[in-house]
């Protein structure tokens, strides 16, 4: 590891560029999921689960409501985007994804740096990150 | 005076809340089943409640200084009709939602340090995906138990816990050093510089592993662990820990967030009016922040923690 050992007031290039991906990352996350949920709860679009019938859903656990409402888990939801409840899949799949990409973006800065323990680390944070988000790590009551 | 009208706002707040959740009302959530007392109401009726607690909520988490996720998981799940899988889901998005929100401001100040929170974020991380998964496999009334005793345990480190604004840190040990983790920062309300650096990260690292798992099992932001660890045990000062805690959940809550995700526990109709409480909640609570007094917040905080605590256990345990 080289580059500059002197802390400084001053965030360093790879941290700032990570704080400015995360905002970007957050604001576009919110703002989508806001109005993708405007739609929603307005009826624009039409819900797969009907709004008066979510309350029925809500109170089982995760396999009775997966089973009952015959819904597949994992990134299923990418085959349900024409209704508004999972439509609002893509606002969180943004907020809950843009990390991955922070990580990304900074490696090839750490590299530059000659910073290779930071950037292994970097990468082997993208790899559990996105096993974590590919759904292979599957569970069940 | 105008303090007076804020402590008894704040009076007034918990005495509704205390209301709200020993109301009849919630008793039937407890007593019938979630779908009967579900039906008993327009579907928008259980949206607009979670919407306005969590604006409370949000209220109570910055003035007490706790992260959203923490308050959310106990109390939503111990007095609201929804399964504790979609509680879990919902509490990790409203985490990471209120990280996400804060990390790039503390980032780009230099108060959250990313050196630090590399590491410590890849053990974190990965132990909340083991967490999460742990938590889904378990049986519902485990994990309402094991989250019961968890939010006691928090209140009494609340309650017990010392912070030290600048740990006395001698030496920095071998691996912080090798990592470079040291910093500075200009303490504003001196005009000070300050140089950081810190020790015993190989004993810190460690305990991320079980703040990881707890923080995936239960669906809770763990800032509440993550600052005693950074700041007591590892010696950053208490702004570094703080800002780099609420920078790490965004890391940690992601790697949960997506098993919740997708294994199914992620309802919209929840997770969107807890996060616009939340986050009015929020900003309504940051200018009460130079008014009101925190120890007085804090206690209050601790109660509704520990009401929620006994609530989530005796659910557990059937009672």
């Amino acid at each position: 590891m080289v580059g500059k050992s002197e802390p400084s007031l001053e965030a360093g290039p790879e941290q700032l560029l990570y704080a400015s991906i995360l905002q970007k990352g957050m604001y576009l996350g919110i703002a989508i999921l806001f109005i993708t949920f405007t739609m929603y709860a307005l009826g624009i679009m039409k819900p797969y689960i009907p709004l008066d019938k979510i309350s029925t859903y809500w109170g089982m656990n995760v396999h009775e409501y997966l089973h009952n409402a015959n819904i597949k888990g994992g990134w299923s939801w990418l085959s349900m985007l024409q209704y508004g409840d999972f439509i609002n899949f893509i606002g969180i799949a943004i907020l809950a994804g843009v990390t991955i990409i922070c990580y990304l973006v900074i490696v090839p800065l750490l590299l530059k740096n000659n910073d290779k323990v930071y950037a292994a680390m970097a990468l082997l944070e993208v790899i559990i990150l996105s096993l974590a988000a590919s759904g292979i790590l599957a569970v069940g009551h | 005076m105008r303090k007076n009208s804020i402590h008894s706002i704040f009076g007034l707040l918990s005495f509704l809340w205390m209301t709200i959740m020993t109301s009849p009302a919630w008793a039937e959530v407890t007593v019938h089943s979630p779908e009967t007392v579900a039906g008993a109401h327009a579907w928008w009726f259980w949206p607009f409640v979670l919407l306005v607690v969590t604006f409370v909520m949000g209220i109570f988490a910055v003035l007490g200084g706790v992260g959203g996720g923490v308050l959310f998981v106990p109390i939503i799940s111990g007095f609201f009709p929804f399964h504790l899988d979609f509680v879990r889901g919902t509490g990790l998005l409203v985490a990471l939602a209120g990280a996400l929100a804060a990390g790039p401001g503390l980032l780009k100040m230099n108060l959250a340090s990313l050196r630090l929170a590399i590491p410590v974020a890849l053990i974190a991380s990965t132990c909340a995906i083991v967490g999460a998964m742990i938590g889904l496999a378990l049986p519902t009334n485990i994990v309402q138990i094991c989250l019961g005793v968890t939010i006691i345990g928090i209140c009494i480190l609340m309650v017990t816990a010392k912070k030290a604004e600048f740990p006395d840190v001698p030496q920095a040990d071998r691996l912080s050093s090798a990592l470079r983790i040291y910093g500075v920062y200009r303490e504003e309300s001196t005009g000070h510089v300050i140089n950081w650096k810190i020790h015993r990260t190989p004993l810190g690292l460690c305990l991320f592993v079980i703040i990881g798992i707890m923080a995936g099992m239960f669906g809770l932001g763990a800032g509440w662990a993550n600052v005693p660890v950074l700041n007591l045990l590892m010696g950053a000062p208490l702004k570094i820990s703080v800002a780099t805690s609420k920078f790490l959940l965004s890391i940690t809550d992601t790697s949960a967030a997506w098993i919740y995700l997708n294994k199914g526990c992620v309802i919209p109709m929840m997770v969107v009016p807890s996060l616009v409480g939340i986050m009015l909640g929020s900003f309504v609570g940051v200018p009460l922040l130079k008014i009101a007094k925190p120890v007085y917040v804090r206690w209050i905080v601790i109660g509704m923690l520990a009401f929620a605590g006994i609530k989530a256990l005796s659910k557990g345990l059937g009672f």
